[in-house]
This record gives structure tokens, sequence and C-alpha cells, in this order.
């Protein structure tokens, strides 16, 4: 049974590559608006778990349940997007040939996504209305007319991060949103995150602490394709078994 | 059906040759005799009989030639023949060539005497039965004697004695013979025609019993010829299929002209064999084909080489226009050869790879077929070594896996790509090497197989050996296997539903890559 | 310059061919006509493979196929209207006379009308298209993969129309078409009307590609091109956006050839095949992709320095187009138009004496 009030509820998810288990019978939940960090050493399966959420990558095992009541199981990635799950990728990924005017307009949620109603579909002015309000909250208002392509890394993670929102999803998937930004634009980062969760759940994949501990109020830690540990910053900084595992790990790569 | 008409025609060409040259030696030994011994009387009028312009006199001064001759008169028959009308020639032709075929028995040439044996089978002289089952009696190769006994019982199947024939038709059914099938079968409709007796029935009942046994053993060799066929073509698609492959996987690109690039393998054959035709001695003529080896690889590799230079480092990541650009160069290739080779250029095979090696009853195995069998084993192998068991083979793959990691490795890829691309090229030349064993060399060489290489390549999936090795037995076998029943065309149509169906559910292949680098 | 241009290819061409008379240097041959009116079909056919190459980015190597679909829809029209005036005076088409077929093969005998012909010519390309694009489509086959099937599914089809048992005239085609409607296809007039149909429909297929990469869907195929899986994350379902965009240059393709075959006269299955579904590649890439008006530029560019290199060194046609590719390819990838763009940048830059900006702004497509 899904528990009462979760937006993704995944239960004994297990994912196989040609043997090696990415994804090892995994339990995962997230409640409505709620701001979750997922951490990991490299391999522990974190990507993994968003591509299982997205639809990007079918699950050789387990139950994966958004919302009330909805199977995510054996749906594309466009529908499950359709149903309101975003994800922002950890490399920009963007419509490089299109203008970022175009980019968001694209990303819009809107009732249909068909061929023949975009072959007719014109933006209203309330759509255009929200197209600006993000572009202000992404602070691309001066290169709206710009390729998409000629935008500087940081301002493509900025335009990948608007096209999220504009889907309006109830749901936020974001892969290690802060990788090769400054330290400024970590912090405007993080507090988008932050007022974005008053609406949204968001899932979080961070490796920076000092980001997950501005943001993080649960965090979870994977390891092996398995939950080891969740709680607040401090719970999961004192268990034993993740510092085992990332001094471990540190010992056996800096030694 | 076509091809092993051709090589059946082939064999008995070769056969008939083998023959004439066997009788040369035979009449020069029979000449020197000829001193000796001279012919009995009643051969000598007939010899003369043979010139008399009543048609009685002559038909029977042959049928008395042939039935108290021997060897000994083909000189003298010979010399008659060279003055002869055309008449004349048509009436000793028979004579002639049952003795001939009988001093022919003893040749010392294994394909003469099976000619030879052959030829008496169908000639009808049941004479000829005690020759055939002498020579049978010493005859040590497993088929020439074979094809002795075949023709003896062949010979006592058309006698007028229903007891031996009856015993000939058992024997056949024995020897799965397929030669035996027409007579048997008229055997059998002359008794449905009429009134039989008991003795006739029998011998129809016997007969339709050797046909039932000799179709069914059919069946089971055109089955191993069509596998063997199957994998033979299969070897071909592999050899092409490995270069192609090995690039595509590589730096994922196709292409396009790499059927151009056999064309030039074959090329190079071609002008090796012209180089040794002109300037090396007549007895190493067979041996421009082991020179062609190194030839038609480097002359490939080398092309290959200045394309990468030219063509294909500059559209890097691009493989679309990669496949355009290099299709541009493939037209350019193929009317530059028809402008300097012309349409059509004949290859002689070595005479090593003449011939084939018969297996089992009606199977045929031609050596240069299994030389080709042969040869994309040791490709494979070779391959197999270069890229598991060396350090070159090693950087192949490591770009192969994860291009910028290696290039922070310090592995010059640049260099990795072109040499690569000259190996898979290199391939090409020796894929096109083979193939002139098997079809012509023309212009037009490369396009006759390289849709379906491209379809191997697309089903085997990138970087992995084992996906092209089973993609080319997939496709070549099911080639071979549906033509006899589909015909080439619906069958080819079939192969292209099914790879469509198979990608379905592998859409990169059979051995793609799974995992997180999966989609790039 | 749409109307301009049509005005051209509409008015001026034909009253040229129609009013001076034959020696003025003002007049347009009929034969000049005639080449043209194909040219401009295929350019129909170049816009469809400009709508999937040069905008969602796939490469079809198999519009040839569809082409000869449509062409035989209508060659087997022509063929069924010659009736007893053929050679064998049979009322069956005089190759089945030949492979001795006494009846008429019933998928043969809805062609005796023309509008159904017409309408396979463009619904068969369209069906076959539908079925092949989303079996393709919707394993995600694409790239070089996509281009491989299609090329073998060229190789197929020209193996198959060669055939004799499928009743298609095998390797010679049909051929020796006498009228179309009534109107005897060698008179002068009704080869300028025929130019006239193709004119209107290649504007008509224009303003419609026009239409279509100016909605948001056309947006949506550029993005495809760009990222495929943004796309999907977008909540677009490519393989939909794909089928779509390949169903209608399939249908482009096929109405290519149904204008083409009274033109010209002849269809052949060597119209079909690797080589022509190749070629035709070609001519957007020359005339420059994803610009629409390029594809036509090239198409009619190429076929009209094919006619003439043919014309006067046929062995030399091959070296060219190959060149033509690789250089194209290399050192041209926006073709024609790319190169027009480049001139007219300078032109400006020069007149204006302003260094360039430096960021590309973006184009409004």
């Amino acid at each position: 049974m899904t528990e009462h009030g979760s937006i993704i509820y995944l239960e004994g998810v297990t994912v196989d590559y040609d043997g090696f288990k990415a994804l090892n019978n995994l339990n995962f939940i997230v409640n409505h608006r709620e701001l979750r960090v997922v951490i990991g050493p490299n391999g522990a399966g974190k990507t993994t778990l968003l591509d299982v959420i997205s639809g990007k990558t079918k699950p050789a095992a387990g139950r994966v349940i958004f919302g009330k009541d909805q199977d995510l199981m054996g749906l594309r990635e466009y529908e499950i997007t359709q149903l309101g799950i975003g994800r922002k990728f950890q490399a920009p990924s963007i419509y490089g040939n299109l203008s970022v005017w175009e980019n968001l307009d694209l990303s819009l949620s809107r009732p249909s996504k068909g061929v023949f109603a975009t072959l007719r579909g014109t933006s209203t002015p309330a759509e255009r209305e929200e197209i600006d309000r993000t572009l202000e909250t992404i602070g691309l208002q001066e290169q709206v007319r710009k390729r998409a392509g000629s935008l500087s890394h940081g301002q493509k993670q900025w335009l990948e991060i608007g096209m999220v929102i504009l889907q309006d999803p109830e749901l936020l998937l974001v892969d290690e949103p802060v990788a090769g930004m400054t330290d400024e634009e970590t912090e405007q980062t993080g507090r988008l995150l932050q007022s974005l969760a008053e609406k949204h759940a968001i899932i979080v994949i961070e490796h920076d602490m000092e980001f997950v501990r501005q943001i993080a109020r649960t965090v979870t830690v994977l390891h092996e394709g398995t939950v080891i540990c969740e709680g607040t910053v401090e719970k999961v900084q004192a268990d034993d078994r993740v510092r085992e595992i990332y001094l471990g790990r540190q010992k056996v790569a800096h030694g | 059906m076509d091809e092993s008409h051709h090589r059946m025609k082939l064999l008995i060409g070769i056969g008939l040759l083998a023959a004439c040259l066997g009788w040369c030696a035979t009449g020069s030994v029979a000449a020197e005799a000829q001193t000796n011994v001279s012919p009995s009387p009643p051969l000598e009028q007939a010899l003369a009989d043979l010139s008399s312009e009543v048609d009685g006199t002559r038909e029977q001064a042959v049928r008395l030639l042939i039935e108290q001759g021997d060897a000994a008169l083909l000189p003298r028959l010979e010399e008659l023949r060279g003055n002869a009308d055309r008449s004349l020639r048509m009436a000793i032709k028979p004579v002639i060539d049952t003795w001939r075929n009988h001093a022919n028995l003893a040749s010392p040439d294994a394909d003469t005497r099976r000619t030879a044996a052959t030829d008496l089978g169908m000639s009808g002289r049941p004479s000829a039965i005690p020759w055939l089952q002498a020579a049978a009696a010493n005859e040590s190769h497993r088929w020439v004697r074979y094809a002795m006994e075949e023709s003896a019982l062949l010979l006592q199947l058309a006698s007028d004695n229903p007891a031996g024939q009856q015993q000939a038709a058992a024997k056949l059914g024995d020897m799965r013979s397929q030669n035996a099938v027409p007579a048997l079968q008229a055997l059998v409709q002359t008794v449905a025609g009429e009134p039989a007796t008991a003795e006739q029935k029998a011998l129809a009942q016997t007969a339709t019993a050797a046909i039932e046994r000799i179709e069914s053993w059919n069946v089971w060799s055109s089955t191993i010829e069509t596998l063997f066929r199957g994998i033979s073509l299969s070897s071909i698609l592999l050899i092409m299929s490995l270069g192609l492959a090995i690039v595509f996987g590589l730096m994922g690109v196709i292409n396009m002209a790499h059927g151009e690039l056999m064309m030039i393998g074959a090329y190079a054959t071609f002008v090796m064999q012209e180089c040794f035709k002109l300037y090396a001695p007549e007895s190493w003529f067979d041996s421009y084909y082991l020179a062609a080896l190194p030839a038609a690889f480097l002359a490939a590799a080398l092309f290959g080489l200045i394309l990468e230079a030219t063509v294909i480092r500059f559209l890097y990541g691009r493989p679309l226009e990669t496949m355009l650009a290099t299709w541009g160069v493939s037209l350019i290739l193929i009317q530059g050869a028809r402008m300097y080779f012309g349409d059509l250029t004949a290859i002689t095979a070595p005479s090593w790879l003449n011939g084939g090696a018969q297996v089992l009853v009606g199977v045929f195995l031609p050596f240069n077929r299994l030389f080709i069998i042969g040869l994309s084993i040791l490709s494979v192998i070779g391959i197999y070594a270069l890229l598991f068991r060396s350090s070159i083979g090693l950087r192949v793959r490591a770009v192969t896996q994860n291009r910028s990691m290696s290039a922070c490795l310090g592995i010059p890829t640049r260099k990795v790509d072109a040499y690569t691309f000259a190996f898979g090229s290199g391939l090409a030349g020796i894929a096109g090497w083979a193939l002139t064993l098997v079809g012509n060399v023309e212009p037009g060489l490369g396009q006759n197989y390289i849709v379906d290489s491209f379809m191997v390549v697309v089903t085997g999936g990138v970087g992995k050996l084992a996906g092209t090795i089973i993609a080319s037995f997939g496709i070549g076998g099911l080639n071979k296997l549906m033509e006899p029943s589909l015909g080439a065309v619906y069958g080819k149509v079939l192969i292209l539903v099914l790879v469509i169906l198979f990608l379905q559910r592998r859409p990169s292949g059979l051995f793609a890559a799974k995992g997180r680098h999966a989609e790039g | 310059m749409f109307w301009i241009v049509g005005f051209v290819l509409l008015f001026v061409l034909p009253i040229l061919n129609v009013l001076p008379p034959e020696d003025s240097w003002l007049h347009v041959s009929d034969f000049a006509l005639n080449r043209f009116g194909k040219f401009l079909a295929f350019a129909i056919l170049a816009l469809g493979l400009d709508l999937i190459w040069g905008y969602a980015g796939i490469l079809s190597l198999g519009q040839g196929v569809f082409f000869g679909i449509g062409a035989y829809c209508m060659g087997m029209h022509l063929m069924l209207t010659i009736g007893n005036q053929s050679v064998y005076g049979s009322a069956l088409p005089d190759f089945m006379v030949w492979n001795q077929v006494t009846e008429l093969p019933f998928f043969w005998k809805p062609f005796y009308s023309f509008s159904a012909a017409v309408l396979a010519g463009l619904l068969a390309p369209a069906c076959f298209a539908l079925i092949f694009g989303f079996l393709a489509f919707r394993s995600r086959i694409r790239g070089v993969y996509f281009a491989i099937i299609t090329q073998a599914l060229a190789l197929m089809a020209w193996l198959v129309f060669n055939r004799n048992e499928t009743n298609l005239g095998g390797t010679n085609g049909l051929t020796d078409f006498k009228a179309l409607l009534g109107f005897r296809l060698s008179a002068p007039g009704t080869q300028l009307a025929l130019y006239v149909v193709t004119v209107l429909c290649l504007g008509g297929a224009y303003a419609m590609c026009r239409w279509i990469i100016a909605s948001r869907a056309g947006r949506v195929l550029i993005a495809i091109r760009d990222s495929e899986q943004r796309v999907r994350f977008s909540g677009y379902s490519p393989a939909t956006y794909k089928l779509f965009v390949f169903v209608v240059s399939a249908v482009l393709a096929g109405l290519a050839g149904i204008l083409y075959v009274p033109q010209v006269g002849i269809i052949t299955p060597a119209q079909m095949g690797v080589l022509p579904s190749l070629e035709m590649v070609v001519w957007v890439a020359v005339g420059g992709r994803a610009t629409l008006v390029g594809a036509i530029v090239g198409a009619v560019g190429v076929n009209l320095g094919r006619s003439i290199l043919t014309n006067s060194f046929p062995e030399l046609w091959p070296f060219f187009l190959g060149g033509l590719f690789v250089v194209v390819v290399l050192l041209f990838p926006d073709g024609v138009m790319g190169i027009a763009k480049q001139v007219r940048a300078r032109l400006a830059e020069r007149a204006v004496r302003l260094p360039k900006t430096q960021a590309v702004e973006g184009e409004q497509v």
C-alpha cells in the first residue's frame, strides 16, 4: 500500500545492468512538498534512481507509484512528464538551435502536446506572462532572443531549470544542479530550490555537502543500490555506516 | 541451383581437359606399340568399312569396332577422323569415345578416371560393364570407385536382363545414386503403362523403393549444401563487416565507401595477376594469389588512411554527414575504376583452389568456398588477438568505450582513429581479395554485398566482435536458407522485415552497451 | 520573394513559352519547360526531405521508394488508359501480354479511375511510411541506424519492382503512355498544363512546409534534432512527431512521383533504388538544409547540372556528383543558401561598417 500523502513511492526496485545491480531492492518514499536530497558515493545508484522515476530506465522488479495510485511502470518518458514529473539533467540539456524563448515556450505545460495541437496552437497572453515571470526568476530576460546554444554554461543550467519550472511538475528531479557553478550562483540555486519546495516536491542529487547543508531537511544516503540511512543532515553525518562508506572510499581513493 | 550448375560445368570442363591430356599420353604410348601389333584382319576390314558410303556397312563396322576392338585402335581412328567428312566423323565418334574412356579408366589422374567412368555409364553399352567392374576393384579413390560402380550398375539397369536390372536398381538405391533417378523413373513408367508380368512388377517395386531412398537422401544432401552455401556467404559478409563494424564501434561512422575499398583490394589482386603474367615465369603464376594478399591489404589500407585524413576526420561527430561524404567518394571510385579498368576484368583462380572436395554422395564442397570460410575464421582470430591481446588493441578498446577519458589518459585518439580506420579498410581489401575467387572483378563489386553488410553492422551492434559474427551468420544464413523456397528477392525482403522486428526488441543491436553510457 | 518567384514560374515562363516566336531569344522551348517541370516535381520531394532531414535531423535514404510508389500509381493509370492503342492491341498493358498474363491483376483494377490513382499515389506512400516509421521510431531506431534501414528498404523496393511476377513491368517499368484524362501527352498544351499544375503543387507544398515549420510543431522538430531526450522530458513524444514528419515527407515524395510520370513518360525501378534515393539527399544538401528554399534550389540546380553534364560528358557525371557531395558536406555544410547568407552578411557589413556583434543572434524560424 502506498503511504498516505506520498508523491513518489518506490518498493523493491531492482535495476540490473548485465549482472551489475545499479539498484538493489530499493525502497524510497518522498512526501508532498518535500525537498529531499539524495547523496552517496559514485556508483551508488543515484542517477539510476532518477532514471527509474522518470521512465528512462525500466526496472527489472519492483513498484513505482506516483501520487495516490498512479503506477509509473511501463509508461514512457513523455507520458510520465505529462503526469507532472520534471527532470533537470546533470549536464545542461537544452535545445541549442532554438532561442531562449522558444526553449521555454516548448517546455511550458499545456493540455496537449500532440502533433495536431502544436501545429495549430499559439501562445495565450497568460502563457506569455508565465514565461516572462520565469525568465525573471532565472535571470535571462536579456538573452530571450539569443540562440540557447550560445549561452554560457551557468546560463544553460538556469535555462534548463526554468524549462523544468514551466512544466509545473508536482515532482522535480534535479541531478547535481550546482556542478560547475560559482559560489554565488550556488547560493541562488539553493534559494530557488527552497522556494520551489513550497509548492512542489523535489528530489535533489548532490555531492557538495556545503550545498546539502544549505538546502536539506531530509537526506537519503544510497550505497550500492540500497538506502542505508535516512534523516536530517546531522543524523546522517553521525551515522557510523555512512562514515565508513565515505571514509573507506576516501582511503581507497587517496591511498 | 545456377551456381552448382556452373560448378558442374566447370568440373566437367576440367575433366574433359584432363581426359584429353591423359589421352594424348596414352595415345603416344599406343603409337609406339602400334609398330609391333597391327589389328586383326576383321578389325582391319571394319576400319576400311568405316569409309564405306553404304549405311549398313558402316554401322556394322562401328558395332564391330566397339565390341571387339581395343585402345590400340585409337591412333588409327584419329588418323581416319583427321581427313574425314562430317558424317564419318559422327560415325567414328562413339568408337573413339568408347576406347578413349576405356583407356582413361587407367589414367593416373583421378578426375580423368571419374569422367571416363561417368561417360561410359551414360553410353549405354553393356560391354563396358566388365571394364568398369575391373577398374573399380583396383580403384583406391573413394569417389572414383563410387562413379565406376555407379556406371556399371547404370549399364546393368539398362540391360534387358530383369534379374540383373532388379539387382542394379536395389544397389543404386543403396548407393543413393542421383544419376540413376531418371533411369529408374523411366523403368517404373514403362511398367505402369502396360500389363506387366510379376517379374516386371517386382522390378518396378524395387525401382520405386530405390527412388524413394535416393530422394530422401537428396533432401539431406541439398540441406547440407544449402547450409554450406549459407556459411560461405556468411563468411564473405563477415570479412566485409568486420572492418566496418570496428570502425563503427570506434568512431560511430559508417563508411559507405567500404564496398569500394573492397573493390580496390580486388583490383590490387587483378593487377598482381597481370604483373605475374607479364614478368614472372609461368610456373610461378599460381603464387600471384598469395602475393596479392599483402598488396590488397596495403592498397585498401593506404586508401583508407587517405580517406580518413582528407574527409572523415573533418566530420568527426557528424555520422550522417560522414555517410554522405563517403558515399560521394564511393561514386568517384566506382566511376574511376570503370574508366580505368573497363567493365569486366577476369581473375584466374590459382589452380590449387580449383575443384573441390566431395564429402558425401551428392555433397560437393568447392575449395574456393572452403578457403573463404577458413579465411573468415582466421580474420576473426587475428582481430581478436589484435584487439584483446595487444597494447594497440587495448587503446582501441579504450577509445571505443570512452573517448574523452582515453584522451585524458594520454592516448592519442586521433592516431588510434586513423590507424583503426586504415586497418578496417585493409580488412575490406582482404575481403575484396577473397571475393575474386567467387565473382568477377568489376567496378560495382562492392555494391553487391554492401547493404547486407550494413545490416550486419546494425544488427550486430556496436563494439562487440560476437555481435558482428552472429549477425553475419544470421543474415547470410537466412539469405541462403530462404532462397530455395522464397527466391532471392523475397528472401531479402523477409530479412529486412526480420531485422526491423529484431530492432524493435534491441534497437541498438545484439550487443549494445547497457548502463549509464548507453545513451550518449 | 515567394510571390515573385511564384509569379515568374507560374506566368512568365509559360507566357514566354506560348507568346514569343520560336526563334526569339525570349522563347522558352516546350522541351525546356517540360524539363523544368520535372525538376520542380523533384523540388516537391526535396521539400519533404528537407523537412525530415534538415529540421528533424532524420536522414532517410529511402525517399526514392515513396517517390516510386507515387509514380507507379500514376503510371498504372496511364498504362490502363492506353487501352487498345498498345503495340499488341490488347486491353492489357503490353508487358503483361509479353509475360503471358491473361487477366488484369486485381490490384490494377482501381487504377482505371484517375482520382483513385492520384489518391493511391498519395495514400500508399503515407501508409507505407506510417507502418515503417511506426516500427522504426517506436523502438528508437535513429541516426545511422535509421539511414541504413531505409537504404535497405530502397534496395528491397528496387528488387521487388524489378520482378516480373509483381506485374509492375519489371526492369522496363511502365512507359508508352498516350493520354491523361483524354489529353494527348505528346501535345505541348498538355505538357504546359502539367507544368502549371506542378508549379501550383510546389507552391502549395512550400506553403504547407512553411506553416509546419512556423508552428510550435516545427520547433519541436528542431528540438528533436538538438536533444531528443529533452523533448521527451518536456512531455512530447518524439516518435509521434517523427512519424508525422516522415509521413508528410512520404506524401510529398508520392506527389512528386505522380507529377513526374506524365511529364517524363516513363517510370522504372531504376528511379527508386538506392542510388536515386541518395541523390535526392544531395539536392537538399547542395541547396542548404533546414531552409526549405534551399531544397528547391538544390533540386532544380543539381538536376539542371545533371542534364547539362550527362549530355556533354556522360562519363564525368558520377565524378561531379560524388565530388559535389564531398565538397558540400566538407566545406559548405549549409549549401547554397548558407553561402548566399554569408555573402549577404559580408555585403551588409561592408555597407554599414559596423563590427559584428559578438553573439550570434538566434535565428527566428
